[in-house]
């Protein structure tokens, strides 16, 4: 029986993850697979999201700045602001550039990200992190608080996907895939192409922040060595290259795939002798890495490959 | 105050000379594949700890220890571009750019299962500094700088000289005209991995000759080389040297005013600051 409850929270727990990574996914979907514009920060949005809304709705404290102690809503909805506002900075500084430039420069602020959470003690209490981050479903249906909070994360995750499905169908998803496959034909039909991409990356990096703002609600407590950001950044490119770049049903089926293969790596692990235990995380990282390179050199679709709308007139 | 500049700016020549080999191998990966090589970073590390096992397990000279790390690391790289990369070559440089992403992690992994993920040095102790003018210069750091100038002397002869140098430098002008005059180019490709991976491994040994060994050692150092690579003008490997000396000069001069924990974010203002300015680089690299 108490194995029986045991599997169940697990599966919760598992369950909510997966709609947080789905989220970023969703974001890194609008970034890369509907324009082509690189990411390779998606780490550092996840975390400023979280740290706004850490910092927006906490009690008071004196080890950082605020808490504000603000609803819950409003800090969700103040990271997302500033993580869009955070996309919209690095695009103004490399949007006419080559897109390895954007790559580089993605890697550029989730440094300079890593560094001020850890530097900045006045503004996140540094390497102490910030706790007591409250849960906004606590209380709402006693003992299952768990099951209520997956509902949230649930919710926002159809949200986030019926909002860029949308998108995708509408005029303006139309636009960013012909910037992705010929950039000059769409500036020659007179499309504003710096517009367009500057909207998408935006967007994206908003889903990333609300992805991370999520997490900080879900654990409650964050602090920068909880953020292995480069390494959250390479699963959520392996789940949407697994997944199927350009289809959004794909990135949500690639977050559930790899989340459950990236937790079941640690069955095999956990089997593993004891001096090996130190290392068995790298040994995780690398099946995954294998993985990548598997599905990049053998199916790079994906699962679900993309499939846009017809044209009208066929 | 000006003993103080001086001995930032001798600090700023090791750091950049380091830069510069890492820069070097990014640059002509750029030139001539035509992708950002994000495992650059992690092949530095790799060839630190390849010599970490040459010098320290198996007790050979340490010039020894180094030139057997070059090659190894050299070799990986065309393992690497033989395995994974030579197969998506025909596909969007972009994928190119995710797979090597991909790689660096695991790189990384395998470091840190291989040699742990603690740090490490290659000689335990102090080492004295040698006191010049109120200098302080250590031996290291001696070794360091006339390391980079032999092999930066050596590539330039190599790509001024050789047959293949002269071919490697055609493929990055004009990939297409260099096939019209009969160039074998995947010939080109093998020699550009062993030069980017040997000089990367070189980078690493310094760079852990001047601090110490670490699994994320060359990751940390990833942007500051591309920031090198791209203010000397991404696909030309002489700007790269000259970018390498800039970013590693201004982050040892930014430590005056700023807090030496954000010298990363010196070179990436730096890079951005060149990028809107002039984006080709300061030498005239490809856009």
């Amino acid at each position: 029986m108490d194995g029986g409850v045991g599997l169940l929270n697990y599966g919760i727990f598992l369950a909510t993850l997966i709609g947080i990574y789905g989220i970023v996914t969703l974001g890194l979907n609008v970034q890369w697979g509907y324009t082509g514009m690189f990411n390779l920060g998606i780490g550092a949005f996840f975390a400023v999201g979280a740290y706004i809304t850490a910092i927006a709705t906490s009690d008071p404290s004196p080890s950082h700045l605020g808490g504000f102690g603000l609803p819950t809503v409003a800090g969700v909805i103040l990271a997302m602001i500033g993580t869009g506002l955070l996309g919209l900075a690095i695009c103004l500084v490399t949007i006419t550039l080559r897109t390895d430039y954007l790559a580089i420069a993605t890697i550029g602020i989730a440094e300079i990200v890593r560094l001020g959470l850890k530097n900045e003690g006045w503004l996140t209490a540094g390497v102490r992190g910030i706790a007591g981050i409250p849960r906004p479903v606590e209380g709402l249906v006693p003992g299952f608080d768990a099951l209520t909070y997956l509902g949230v994360v649930l919710a926002a995750l159809l949200l986030v996907y019926l909002a860029i499905e949308r998108l995708y169908r509408a005029p303006w998803g139309r636009v960013l895939r012909a910037i992705r496959e010929n950039e000059l034909a769409a500036q020659a039909a007179g499309k504003n192409v710096v517009q367009f991409r500057i909207e998408a990356f935006v967007i994206g990096s908003m889903a990333m922040g609300l992805g991370g703002a999520l997490y900080a609600h879900f654990v409650t407590f964050i602090s920068p060595e909880a953020f292995r950001s480069e390494f959250a950044t390479f699963l959520v490119w392996v789940m949407l290259i697994a997944g199927g770049s350009g289809n959004n049903r794909g990135a949500v089926v690639g977050a559930v795939l790899i989340w459950v293969i990236w937790s079941g790596t640690e069955l095999i692990t956990g089997r593993l002798p004891e001096d090996w235990v130190t290392r068995a995380g790298a040994l995780r990282v690398l099946m995954i890495g294998v993985l990548l390179q598997v599905i990049l050199l053998t199916r790079r679709q994906g699962v679900l490959p993309e499939r846009p709308p017809r044209p009208i007139d066929e | 105050m000006a003993i103080e500049l001086v001995q930032l700016l001798i600090y700023g020549i090791v750091l950049g000379s380091i830069l510069a080999l890492g820069a070097i191998g990014v640059s002509l990966v750029f030139g001539i594949l035509r992708f950002a090589h994000f495992a650059h970073g992690d092949l530095m590390t790799l060839g630190a700890f390849f010599a970490f096992s040459f010098y320290v397990g198996l007790a050979l000279p340490m010039p020894v220890a180094f030139v057997f790390a070059c090659a190894a690391t050299a070799l990986t790289a065309v393992v690497i571009d033989a395995l994974v990369y030579r197969r998506l070559r025909r596909t969007s440089p972009v994928i190119l750019l995710i797979s090597s992403f991909g790689m660096a992690l695991i790189l990384r992994s395998l470091v840190q299962l291989i040699w742990g993920p603690s740090n490490q040095v290659y000689d335990p102790g102090i080492q004295f500094p040698y006191l010049i003018w109120g200098l302080r210069i250590k031996p290291d750091q001696v070794t360091i700088i006339v390391g980079a100038l032999v092999l930066v002397t050596g590539l330039h002869l190599f790509l001024q000289r050789t047959r293949i140098g002269k071919a490697m430098r055609a493929m990055a002008d004009n990939i297409d005209l260099a096939r019209i005059v009969g160039i074998d180019t995947e010939r080109v490709v093998i020699w550009t991995w062993l030069i980017a991976g040997a000089m990367a491994a070189a980078a690493g040994i310094f760079l852990a000759i001047d601090t110490r060994l670490h699994p994320i050692m060359g990751w940390r150092l990833l942007l500051p080389v591309f920031a090198a690579a791209i203010v000397g003008g991404i696909g030309r490997p002489y700007g790269a040297i000259a970018g390498g000396l800039v970013i590693g000069i201004a982050q040892e001069f930014s430590t005056l005013v700023l807090s030496p924990s954000y010298k990363t974010a010196v070179a990436f203002g730096l890079m951005v600051v060149v990028l809107i300015v002039r984006p080709t680089g300061l030498f005239g690299g490809r856009r």
